[in-house]
């Protein structure tokens, strides 16, 4: 299936695939520590098992950012 | 190396003494080469003089305009108001993202101090910063 991925167009071979399995797919170790939109949707890190993304889908993810002094 | 050019390296000092004794924080973006060319100044949610988060709408809209311009994020920048510009240990643990460059605006000393760091996997290296 076709993806864009964090606004590259992407080519998928399995079918079905949860957020969880693609970010693993694109080097994420932390998944609870990204924030994910599903075709400009906000996903809770709950969902990232269950929500499979589908031929034409636009997911971005962008890590969690902060930190302190 | 990343290289920043001269008016948005002076907006992040600009930035950082108008929030003090807050932390303010945002996003660069660029090219792949280091290359800086957007300033997005973000909310600190924390409003905390020794902690930050970005807002992730924040995020995503700095994204979607950057994605927009061909550019991408490569710069997370905070301020440390009162502490030298160094990661701290939250700091480094906190670096999820092994791609970006973490920049630290320190005000602690007599005139103002940035730095970039890389950071991955708890491991911090120096970057090198050029104004440009």
């Amino acid at each position: 299936m076709k993806l864009t991925i964090n606004g590259e167009p992407k080519e998928i071979a399995n079918p079905t695939l949860t957020v969880t399995e693609l970010l693993k797919q694109e080097g994420v170790s932390m998944p609870d520590m990204v924030t994910v939109q599903l075709n400009d949707e906000f996903l809770r890190p709950h969902q990232y098992p269950d929500v499979t993304v589908s031929d034409g889908d636009t997911i971005n993810f962008l890590y969690f950012m902060g930190g302190g002094q | 190396m990343l290289k920043i050019p001269e008016n948005i390296y002076g907006e992040l000092v600009a930035r950082a003494r108008e929030g003090a004794p807050l932390e303010i924080c945002g996003y660069l973006a660029g090219g792949a080469d280091g290359e800086v060319k957007t300033h997005y100044p973000l909310t600190n949610t924390d409003a905390s003089a020794e902690h930050f988060s970005f807002d992730p709408k924040e995020q995503f809209a700095a994204f979607k305009d950057a994605t927009a311009r061909g550019q991408r994020l490569i710069v997370c920048y905070h301020s440390h108001p009162a502490t030298p510009a160094r990661p701290s240990a939250e700091d480094i643990k906190l670096a999820y993202d092994p791609n970006i460059s973490y920049v630290i605006i320190s005000l602690s000393a007599a005139e103002p101090v940035v730095k970039s760091f890389k950071i991955k996997a708890g491991t911090v290296t120096n970057e090198e910063i050029e104004i440009t």
